[in-house]
């Protein structure tokens, strides 16, 4: 079991206020992503539910208990450090088997646990092997290792992929997410990227100035963002924006739309295909299954436009923009969303 | 990265180097040499520097005139009795400091390490007061609590550059897999920072064994070190150059040798962390 809620969760580092107030419920079992532009307490909100700082005030329950003032140590929470953190002075075996022999586990149950751990994470060969050997995947794994043999009861990712290559990136994902789906254990994954945000999370929220701007799926979050700020944070290429009199046509303060929801006429558009904006292609990205294209639009400014495959156009060309009226976005004053 | 200094450059750089090493070294060969003469050879003017009548005699005399190995126990008990004393309380305020810090760490420090910058006469009688009245007057025990203090400040500053080189990640994830406090000291922290300890204790040892202040002060005969040794043969009835040489070869021997086999150790305590 691994239920985790939050409630009026506040942090201070001296005047500084870095969350506010915070309430969140975790269901047992849940992927749950804090995403968020770096500065937003995402971390400092994980280091809380570890332990690892203390809570300024409100209450931190796992499984119904308040564990607010309890060590680290006795929340039963597992973490996978940004730094991998490994202890340099022992094999990975013995890293892996550290917190099993902190509880006083018998010899003959690490052993088994640990050739356990490493079979699923394909450590079995790199056992007696210190962590300076390893490579960046593999010392990877081995703290993923040390996280699982203690079978907790929620796993904690403080942006455990961001020391990786590209690569590599795209598989530790896979094979986190895989990992998740054998065991079912809550993990709470803290990340900058939207990208494994989105793939990786059954829940994503939101963080700002140590705020809770969204919490919800990420085809939610992708669909309804609830204010600009969520808007332009989830999805690549960013949304566009537009304010002033094409804002004003849709009884909004803000319009936005996607890059993905804006087709391209190379010719003069008819009154069928409702309003379309004149714009000059400014830069295009041309990356084969999609083409980025980097518009300047006659009275509004620049927009970008994500085509699908290989697009014929160039700096300089003239073109129509027609944005999919179905999958606007709009926002009054505050920035907050208005029902379409 | 290699760089191209011609042949010249370096051998005079190498026989500057050479020259300085021969300077600092020469008092203490000057010494050893000193301790095989004899006093009226040890006196000559000019001096003789290998060519002279090569004698164990200076060695005898000085055994069979104060006994050297009680005297070596007792700088032994000082310096390994202050220094683990010292560990004891030290390594946990270093980790305080390192892992912990409040707005006041570096002014504690600071103020750790102004008290190094009084000059400890200023505080004999004070602490000689203290002494008679409890009786500690030339024990070992009193004379340990002297050099313990004396060098704490010093410990604890040397043991903390070591410990803010730990990335506090590592301690966490020990607390993350579920260690107390003193499990994750003993199984994590010193053992990473075992070339810092190590350094640190061997330059408390050799500070204690050589500190000649409090221990001429506080001690007559029952814990007198080495110190009090070598002092002994500069007495008002004459200089005995060759005696006092003999007499200092002996003590600082067994720190010398530790030192040779341990330095490797010690420079790279000394420079960890300096280069990653």
């Amino acid at each position: 079991m691994g239920r985790i809620v939050l409630e009026k969760v506040t942090k201070s580092f001296g005047d500084v206020k870095v969350i506010p107030n915070i309430d969140l419920l975790v269901e047992d079992g849940e992927f749950v992503v804090f995403v968020g532009p770096s500065g937003c307490g995402k971390s400092t909100l994980l280091r809380l539910i570890a332990g690892l700082e203390d809570t300024s005030g409100g209450a931190i329950r796992i499984d119904g208990q308040d564990v607010a003032n309890e060590p680290p140590a006795k929340r039963g929470l597992s973490m996978v450090f940004q730094s991998y953190a490994l202890y340099p002075h022992m094999s990975v075996r013995n890293n892996v088997a550290f917190g099993l022999k902190m509880a006083g586990e018998t010899k003959e149950v690490i052993k088994q646990k640990v050739d356990h751990a490493a079979s699923i994470l394909n450590l079995t060969d790199y056992l007696d092997r210190r962590p300076g050997q390893l490579s960046g995947g593999q010392r990877q794994r081995v703290a993923i290792g040390r996280a699982i043999v203690r079978e907790p009861k929620a796993f904690l990712f403080d942006e455990p992929l961001s020391n990786l290559d590209a690569a590599l990136r795209v598989q530790m994902r896979l094979e986190i997410t895989q990992l998740h789906q054998s065991l079912k254990t809550t993990m709470i994954y803290v990340t900058h990227d939207q990208v494994e945000a989105m793939t990786m999370a059954d829940k994503i929220v939101v963080l700002n100035a140590g705020n809770i701007e969204q919490f919800g799926s990420p085809l939610d979050l992708y669909n309804k963002p609830a204010n600009l700020f969520v808007a332009g944070f989830i999805g690549s290429p960013k949304m566009n924006f537009v304010i002033g009199p094409e804002a004003e046509k849709q009884n909004a303060a803000t319009i936005g739309i996607r890059p993905e929801h804006v087709s391209i006429l190379t010719t003069e558009p008819t009154d069928a295909d409702g309003p379309a904006w004149p714009a000059s292609v400014g830069i295009a990205e041309h990356l084969g299954s999609d083409t980025f294209l980097y518009m300047t639009v006659d009275g509004i400014g620049s927009m970008t436009v994500r085509a699908s495959g290989e697009v014929a156009l160039k700096h300089g060309d003239r073109i129509w923009l027609v944005p999919d009226l179905t999958r606007l976005h709009r926002f009054d004053a505050d920035g907050l969303a208005l029902d379409r | 990265m290699a760089r191209n200094v011609p042949a010249a450059r370096k051998a005079t750089i190498a026989g500057l180097a050479w020259l300085v090493g021969f300077i600092i070294f020469f008092p203490v060969l000057w010494m050893f040499l000193t301790s095989f003469k004899t006093e009226l050879d040890a006196f000559a003017s000019p001096p003789s520097f290998l060519f002279f009548d090569w004698t164990l005699e200076n060695y005898s005399v000085v055994q069979e005139r104060s006994d050297y190995f009680k005297y070596a126990l007792n700088s032994i008990w000082l310096s390994v009795g202050s220094t683990a004393l010292g560990l004891l309380i030290a390594v946990p305020a270093a980790w305080a400091m390192a892992f912990s810090p409040t707005k006041r760490t570096r002014g504690t420090l600071l103020w750790m390490l102004s008290t190094k910058m009084m000059p400890p006469v200023g505080v004999l009688i004070p602490i000689y007061l203290i002494f008679r009245d409890l009786g500690l007057l030339d024990t070992r025990s009193g004379l340990i609590m002297v050099l313990f203090l004396m060098n704490l400040p010093i410990i604890v500053w040397m043991l903390y550059t070591y410990f803010k080189e730990i990335p506090v990640d590592i301690l966490e994830a020990a607390r993350m897999d579920g260690a107390t406090l003193a499990k994750e000291i003993v199984y994590v922290l010193a053992p990473m920072a075992v070339p810092g300890i190590a350094s640190t204790v061997l330059l408390n040892v050799i500070l204690c064994w050589n500190e000649a202040f409090w221990t001429l002060n506080l001690t007559t005969s029952d814990a007198a070190p080495l110190t009090a040794f070598i002092a002994s043969y500069s007495s008002p009835e004459g200089l005995f150059w060759a005696k006092l040489s003999a007499a200092s070869t002996m003590a600082i021997a067994p720190i010398i040798i530790l030192g040779w086999f341990s330095q490797k150790q010690l420079v790279r305590g000394l420079t960890f962390g300096a280069v990653k």
